[in-house]
């Protein structure tokens, strides 16, 4: 009995216990145009006016950029130079990191266009200026897993995304290289921009090359994406290796490295299936150069390597060294290229790669991390944000992320950089907690976390040279005599959070 | 002591430019640019009076450009800039 219009009349009391309308095939419209059209008529690509104006943006809104072209951005310096045109003010800049390029925005600032700053780090002209009491509230400083944290759980609201994109389709598919013939930029991973994708109220992608639909495999999904502007260049690729990244010649980096190979070697963790990370920093990069000659040796490889992916690590997984590689940001273009034809480099959103709050983000499963540092403690404690003259000048990054879930972290610095000592009685700011460092190498000898005994004697058994941090610290002093206290003010310019949401430290102004 | 306008050093990370000119008083004065002039400023200037002391330099205005130099290095740049400044070979 029962045909479409027999349950015409069951069909709609269900709909109104259901609180839903009723299906009218009247309304059904097919387009029957060849889908080649498509992309033009359904285009979310707008000016960059058009775009922040269609977003609803409003003054004392959160914006945010990520910053995988580092030294090379654009992105940041153009959309708040077009915010600051059209009038925009006190408005909150959530950015990955911020680098050198970026001192523009000091004029910002002063016109009261940028009112607040979150960030990962801070360098050159800009972050000088802050550390002398620029701005009225104090940036917020946040490591990359952290960071991921914030958003996701709301703690760091971001109401517009303006995410730089080497490729992006009329939809906003949109990746860190590009497939077509005009690709003009390419930075690789854009994991420190998956999470402003996915949770911004609002996503805007600046791109310097826009495809045809559809541009896969892509990291950001069209459902992300709300305007795609067509700009002349997103950033400059061959800057991404600079700042922190550098390919070192520096015989005593190169010292270090080996040193810090031979702590890896003979840590007792250095077995097959192992994993590793390393940080920014000549020293740690260069590590890697120095393990891969004793993993062919004693026929050992990686699971796979974490992080901040370079050339060298590329290298291995290529030989078949490192099985996989997760990389949350390309360190140089090697990198990127990589991540873009090979399907075992893989692409993770910051919080896959570092939040403490996911049981499952890959910092978890590492053994090995090597980082770098600005100043280390006697207690341990690490600074990799604040100079020792009191000046802002690097980025927090993964280091207190990587040093905390990781099996064994390694500090690696020279004893003294110029006439600044790097091991000192107490770090001018707490960025990565001495709990969770293991061990620091230096030119002088290697310091292992008291907590870690076990891992002291395999090393002296290797016969490394393992000193008392405190003997590092007089060392350092007796040869660059007692440094005069800095001439802090009373004004917090920084806030350093930790990873798990808490307050850690605070920056405070210097006076000339 | 005739003194000539005189130098040594270089500007590179870890090393200090040391400037001797004559001066019109007696004593000696010292201009430092540092990049740890917070934390090592006093220090230096006073590395760099004592060794003109020691080789019985006055009269002189030293301008001192400094890159994070360690004392040795202060004094080695500070000795040879007085040696060109006065003509006296302090090394024989």
């Amino acid at each position: 009995m029962s045909n479409i219009k027999d349950r015409a009349q069951l069909i709609s009391e269900v709909a109104k216990r259901m609180n839903k309308n009723v299906y009218d095939d009247a309304r059904t419209i097919k387009t029957i145009s060849h889908k080649s059209e498509l992309p033009k008529e359904v285009s979310k690509v707008v000016t960059l006016e058009e775009a922040i104006r269609g977003t609803g943006l409003k003054d004392g809104m959160t914006i945010s950029f990520h910053h995988h072209f580092r030294g090379g951005d654009k992105v940041v310096n153009m959309v708040v130079a077009k915010l600051a045109e059209m009038g925009f003010k006190n408005l909150h800049l959530a950015a990955s990191s911020l680098q050198d390029v970026h001192a523009p925005l000091i004029e910002h600032i002063k016109n009261g266009v940028i009112t607040e700053i979150s960030t990962s780090g801070m360098r050159g002209e800009l972050a000088t200026e802050v550390s002398h009491g620029l701005m009225d509230k104090p940036v917020v400083f946040r490591s990359h897993g952290g960071r991921g944290s914030a958003i996701a759980t709301g703690d760091l609201h971001i109401d517009v995304a303006f995410l730089g994109a080497s490729s992006c389709d009329p939809a906003g598919n949109s990746c860190g290289y590009s497939r077509s013939e005009n690709a003009k930029s390419i930075c690789g991973s854009l994991g420190y921009a998956l999470p402003d994708a996915q949770y911004a109220d609002k996503v805007v992608i600046l791109t310097d090359d826009l495809v045809a639909y559809p541009n896969t495999p892509n990291s950001i999904s069209e459902r992300n994406v709300d305007y795609v502007v067509v700009v002349d260049s997103v950033g400059d690729s061959s800057k991404i290796a600079s700042g922190a990244i550098r390919d070192t010649k520096n015989p005593r980096d190169i010292l270090l490295a080996k040193q810090a190979a031979k702590v890896i070697i003979n840590s007792g963790y250095f077995k097959d299936g192992f994993s590793i990370q390393t940080g920014s920093g000549g020293a740690s990069l260069a590590a890697v150069k120095y393990i891969r000659e004793s993993m062919i040796q004693q026929g050992i490889k990686a699971s796979f390597a974490l992080g901040g992916i370079t050339a060298h690590m590329v290298k291995l997984h290529e030989e078949g060294l490192i099985e996989r590689l997760i990389d949350v940001q390309s360190f140089d273009k090697v990198a990127a290229e990589s991540i873009k034809t090979d399907p075992m480099h893989k692409e993770v959103t910051a919080n896959e790669y570092a939040s403490a709050d996911e049981p499952g983000s890959a910092t978890h499963f590492l053994d090995i991390v090597i980082l770098s540092a600005l100043e280390v403690d006697t207690n341990f404690n690490v600074n990799v944000l604040v100079g020792s003259d009191g000046i802002i000048r690097g980025a927090i990054g993964g280091h207190p992320d990587t040093a905390a879930d990781s099996a064994l972290s390694i500090i690696v610095c020279p004893l003294l950089r110029g006439r600044i000592p790097c091991v000192v009685d107490n770090v001018t700011t707490l960025i990565t907690p001495g709990s969770t460092v293991d061990v620091v190498v230096t030119e002088y000898g290697i310091a292992v976390n008291p907590r870690r005994p076990e891992l002291a004697e395999r090393l002296k058994a290797a016969g490394l040279n393992i000193v008392d941090i405190h003997a590092l610290k007089d060392r350092a002093k007796s040869i660059i005599g007692e440094a005069a206290e800095l001439p802090f003010g009373d004004k917090v310019v920084g806030v350093v959070m930790n990873r798990d949401g808490s307050v850690m430290d605070v920056i405070k102004n210097i006076v000339d | 002591m005739e003194i000539k306008n005189a130098s040594a050093g270089t500007f590179e990370s870890g090393d200090i430019f040391i400037q001797i000119a004559p001066s019109t008083t007696s004593g000696v004065t010292i201009d430092l640019d540092s990049t740890v002039a917070f934390q090592f400023g006093e220090q230096i200037k006073r590395v760099i009076a004592d060794t003109l002391q020691e080789l019985n330099v006055t009269g002189v205005e030293v301008k001192a450009t400094d890159k994070g130099a360690l004392d040795c290095t202060i004094r080695a740049r500070v000795t040879a800039a007085a040696v060109r400044a006065t003509g006296v070979d302090v090394w024989k």
